[in-house]
């Protein structure tokens, strides 16, 4: 049996709006396996990002479970769900979210201080991973300073900061031009081909398309269609063509 | 499915990391910070200027000495008027009101802020902490210029009304005169003014900061202000 990494059962999750209930997720069933590079595609409020907030425990689904690591999410503590985002997961947002009190450093540290390592210790990492994500010379820059591909760098080298298992990326090419982007594409998977970080990624981005394994296509809450690396390389020909 | 590695539980983080990144945070946003400040500081100074003004104006009638001007068109046999009753509780809930909106507004702009501190392994009782420590530090400091200011203000007012005769009669210590009022003095009053600030803070930006941080991450980061 392959190693799944993330599995979903009939993820339901609903928006109660007022009277009104919105079904974003309308029963989701995929598996990941370790170290694949997942994109999720579809169109804009088809739920991607809840499915997203659900692998990643950031949300709680209505109906149906999660398993990472064959683990039930639901049934953790508040304890053991901390210390899931915190180790096991990293996250890439569209927005960047960075803490914009703390340096490009200081957002990198702070999952470490979380997590309870020494200052040297994390310090050390801190630089290692900005270095490795060309912000050597930015370290103790605000994100305020940052342009916006610096930023999801930071993002990324945050995100990288507890050596996590799984990369979580929503839309991180979102709102940056076509060749940053492609740099940003490009060094989340170089992670995962080179360090077997299992990556998940939801984006209406096509340059994502030839990095990744699979591609799971998200419409009206439901998995329309996965779709394998061979399917996707001759896609992706046609797409280049239609491009000129 | 294959091997499972037990998610272990988080930690607790030492009492001085939690110091060291409130300070931090209020440092950086100093300019923000010193706005929320404000606010604390402008609500103790009336607060405390209009308690002073009135304890001021007791010790001066019990020691038989007239205002020039007669602000005590209304007093009691208690030597304490209606109006100056009024007149506290009104500053009194000037102040409430006031500090509880100005930490409102700074831990509502920071929803986005808990919610990825959550993301990056936070435990909710760490997010409490962190507006506690903050709130705590802006409302201490905060409520002492106020009651200062407020103190220097009543002290003025006090001179234009009593002149110099101010400084003899000054209540600055709690007092017990034999056919009236128990009065604080105005260290007390100062003392309080400090306490009620810092209290107000705290409570204004734990409550609020601890709702949020029980949020799931998804829904603390969607808010944007
Ligand atoms: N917190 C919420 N409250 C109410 N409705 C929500 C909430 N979050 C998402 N929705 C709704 O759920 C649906 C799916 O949203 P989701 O954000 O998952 O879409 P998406 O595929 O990520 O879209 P996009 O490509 O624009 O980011 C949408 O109709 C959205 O309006
Ligand atoms: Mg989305």
């Amino acid at each position: 049996m392959n190693d799944i990494v993330v599995k979903t059962e009939d993820v339901v999750k609903e928006y109660r709006m007022g009277s009104n209930i919105l079904r974003a997720l309308d029963g989701i069933n995929i598996e990941i396996e370790r170290g694949e590079y997942i994109s999720l595609m579809g169109p804009s409020g088809s739920g991607k990002s809840t499915l997203f907030n659900m692998i990643g425990a950031l949300d709680r689904p209505t109906e149906g479970q999660v398993y990472i690591d064959g683990q039930n999410m639901s049934q953790l503590s508040q304890r053991q769900i901390a210390a899931f985002r915190c180790h096991r997961v990293g996250y890439i947002f569209q927005s960047y979210n960075l803490l914009h009190v703390r340096s490009a450093h200081g957002n990198v540290t702070l999952p470490m201080i979380f997590a309870g390592i020494s200052e040297r210790e994390r310090n050390e990492k801190a630089e290692k991973l900005l270095d490795m994500v060309g912000l050597g010379d930015r370290m103790y820059h605000l994100p305020d300073e940052l342009s916006g591909g610096q930023r999801q760098r930071v993002a990324i080298a945050r995100a990288l900061a507890n050596d996590p298992s799984i990369v979580l990326a929503d839309e991180p090419t979102a709102n940056l031009d076509t060749i940053t982007g492609r740099e940003i594409i490009d060094l989340i998977k170089r992670l995962n081909t080179e360090q077997g970080v299992t990556v998940i990624s939801a984006t209406h981005d096509l340059k994502m398309l030839d990095v990744s394994d699979r591609i799971v296509d998200i419409r009206d809450g439901l998995v329309e269609r996965i779709r394998n690396r061979d399917e996707i390389e001759i896609e992706v020909g046609e797409v280049g063509g239609e491009g000129e | 499915m294959q091997q499972r590695t037990p998610i272990e539980e988080q930690i607790d983080l030492p009492f001085v990391e939690s110091l060291r990144i409130s300070f931090q945070s209020l440092k950086i946003r100093f300019g923000r910070s010193i706005i929320t400040t404000a606010g604390i500081t402008l609500g103790i100074a009336f607060l405390v200027s209009v308690w002073t003004n009135n304890e001021i104006g007791v010790a001066l009638q019990e020691s038989g000495r007239q205002s020039t001007i007669n602000t005590f068109e209304e007093t009691t046999e208690q030597g304490i008027s209606t109006k100056d009753i009024w007149l506290i509780v009104m500053s009194l809930i000037v102040c409430v009101v006031g500090i509880a909106n100005s930490m409102l507004m700074a831990v509502t702009e920071r929803f986005r802020e808990i919610g990825t501190m959550k993301c990056l392994g936070a435990l909710d009782g760490f997010v409490v902490r962190l507006f506690l420590l903050e709130s705590g530090f802006q409302g201490f400091s905060g409520a002492l210029i106020g009651a200062l200011i407020g103190t220097l203000g009543a002290v003025l007012l006090g001179l234009k009304d009593y002149g110099l005769d101010l400084f003899f009669y000054f209540p600055l210590l709690p007092a017990q005169p034999e056919n009236g009022p128990m009065q604080l003095g105005v260290i007390v009053v100062i003392l309080l003014g400090c306490i009620l600030g810092m209290i107000l803070a705290v409570i204004g930006s734990s409550f609020p900061a601890w709702r949020a941080a029980k949020l799931p991450p998804a829904e603390a980061m969607r808010t944007e202000v």
